[in-house]
């Protein structure tokens, strides 16, 4: 298992960058990770998806789809990818230390 | 009497019906399957129907013809599924009552949750091969085009059949040269995933495909919606895509009726245990195939392994015993690659399609992960096969479980 420096800190990721252990999770990692992803700062609206995220992955067991985000989380499709662009289920959910989102089968 | 009741005679139902018949005490148990509609659909056909291969007319059955004898069957859509009370009411005015509820109500495909899809271009330019409407009038279309630049576009995931996307391009590749007019056709592969399919062997293996019969793949695309008057796709991040004929793959979606029953999820899945198929939230109540919201390929031959697990898991629950989690994802889909030949793959939730041969290790005669003429034959004669014994729960030659030997790891 590859492991990974941020600002100091060593936490494991799998092959694709993904958190391996949760409990490694705190919001200075999230911005460390988040500038990796090439977002320079995390704004409220930013937060607020991984906030939801997060919540849904205590309760579910696996990172919301983009759909959810939309139907129950409130959060348009369109602001999703301004905010995450490039692929804003996998990339929020990095930032947000879940796993790689199911749903690519 | 005991009932168990069954939701929809597609693949799924229709086999467990004629595998829980024969075992299940008439004097004991009743046994109704409930659908609406009186035509059995060979759908992995549909993908023949552009290029002519097959029509209507050879991926069509009655119902009636596969459902065993002893089993009441109502022809009635489905109002609402009540759980908490065991009981479902149909259309019809009818309503059933449930010891177990099987529940294989399968899953369709919506245009018009993409906006523009059904404006304007709808079987007009643009058509889908996911239904007999769409596929017929799609290869009433292809027979006097005269080219131009064809996008395939792979609106979401999860898809059934998750490779029929890939087969149709090559086959049209394939169909274009046959007419003479290949260098009069662009064709476009565009997929919201990173690549050609899902997992990385199978997607580097695939993708270097579409490369060699010169078609353009175009990953990461979600699309946000059609304008059809511009005839062109437009995704999220305001990527654009002209076409002349599309060919969209829509969001697909469980049935609405378990929306209205409040058991799906956003898509319409059912939550359910991924090994043993039960459903997650009420214990005599078992989902199959497509319905479910299981991380495996919508298909049949998904659904088929289902059913063995399934059938043995009913019979456990009946007889008060734990269920067993076997259900390990198993999934198994010719690909047809065009110019008579096929490829296989052969995988599980755990393991990716890997090259080797199957289903006799060493042996084959079918090779995974490799482009064969034995493929594709097994591909063409697996219609017969899926109407004389699949459909009628008989034992194939291939176990539900998926198994290593005969596959080899790759570095």
């Amino acid at each position: 298992m590859p492991v990974k420096d941020f600002n100091g800190k060593q936490v494991q990721v799998d092959d694709e960058g993904y958190l391996v252990n949760q409990a490694d999770w705190d919001e200075e990692l999230a911005k460390a990770i988040a500038k990796e992803e090439g977002i320079e700062e995390l704004t409220e609206a930013h937060w607020k998806v991984i906030h939801f995220m997060r919540k849904e992955y205590q309760e579910k067991g696996t990172a919301p789809s983009i759909r959810r985000l939309k139907n129950t989380g409130g959060i348009p499709v369109k602001e999703l990818y301004n905010l995450f662009p490039g692929g804003p289920a996998k990339k929020a959910a990095k930032i947000a230390g879940l796993p790689k989102p199911q749903g690519c089968v | 009497m005991k009932k168990l009741l069954i939701l929809g005679a597609g693949t799924g139902g229709t086999i467990m019906a004629n595998k829980l018949r024969p075992v299940l005490d008439p004097l004991e148990w009743d046994i109704t399957i409930v659908d609406q509609e009186e035509v059995h659909y060979y759908q992995p056909g549909f993908l023949f129907i552009p290029f002519g291969i097959y029509n209507r007319n050879d991926v069509i059955k009655p119902k009636r013809d596969f459902l065993p004898a002893g089993v009441n069957v109502e022809m009635s859509g489905i109002e609402v599924i009540e759980p908490e009370k065991s009981r479902v009411k149909l259309d019809n005015g009818k309503t059933l009552e449930y010891d177990y509820l099987i529940i294989s109500t399968g899953s369709k495909i919506h245009p018009e949750e993409t906006p523009g899809m059904l404006e304007g271009g709808w079987r007009q330019n643009i058509f889908d091969f996911y239904t007999i409407d769409g596929a017929v009038s799609l290869a009433n279309f292809l027979k006097y085009w005269e080219g131009g630049r064809m996008v395939l576009n792979i609106v979401e995931m999860p898809i059934k059949c998750p490779v029929a996307p890939l087969e149709f391009v090559f086959l049209a590749d394939w169909w274009f040269t046959e007419q003479g007019m290949r260098d009069k056709v662009e064709i476009f592969f565009v997929t919201p995933l990173p690549g050609a399919f899902t997992k990385p062997l199978a997607a580097k293996f695939l993708g270097n495909f579409l490369e060699k019969k010169n078609i353009r793949l175009v990953p990461d695309f979600s699309i946000e919606r059609v304008d059809p008057d511009k005839q062109k796709i437009i995704s999220y991040d305001e990527q654009e895509i002209e076409y002349d004929l599309l060919v969209p793959i829509p969001t697909n979606m469980g049935d609405e009726v378990i929306a209205r029953s409040g058991m799906g999820d956003e898509l319409n899945f059912i939550p359910t245990d991924k090994h043993t198929l039960q459903s997650k939230n009420y214990e005599n109540i078992f989902v199959i195939g497509d319905a479910t919201d299981l991380p495996s390929s919508k298909a049949g031959s998904v659904a088929h392994f289902e059913s063995e697990v399934l059938f043995e898991n009913i019979l456990r629950a009946i007889d008060k015993r734990p269920l067993l989690p076997k259900f390990d994802g198993h999934a198994n889909c010719f690909i047809e690659s065009g110019f008579g030949k096929g490829i296989l793959i052969d995988f599980n939730y755990d393991v990716e399609p890997l090259p080797g041969k199957f289903p006799l290790p060493g042996i084959g005669p079918f090779s995974l992960l490799e482009e064969t003429k034995m493929n594709h034959w097994g591909k063409m004669m697996f219609r017969w096969m899926y109407w004389n014994l699949l459909l009628k729960g008989a034992e194939l030659p291939i176990e539900a479980q998926m198994n290593m030997a005969g596959k080899r790891r790759v570095a």
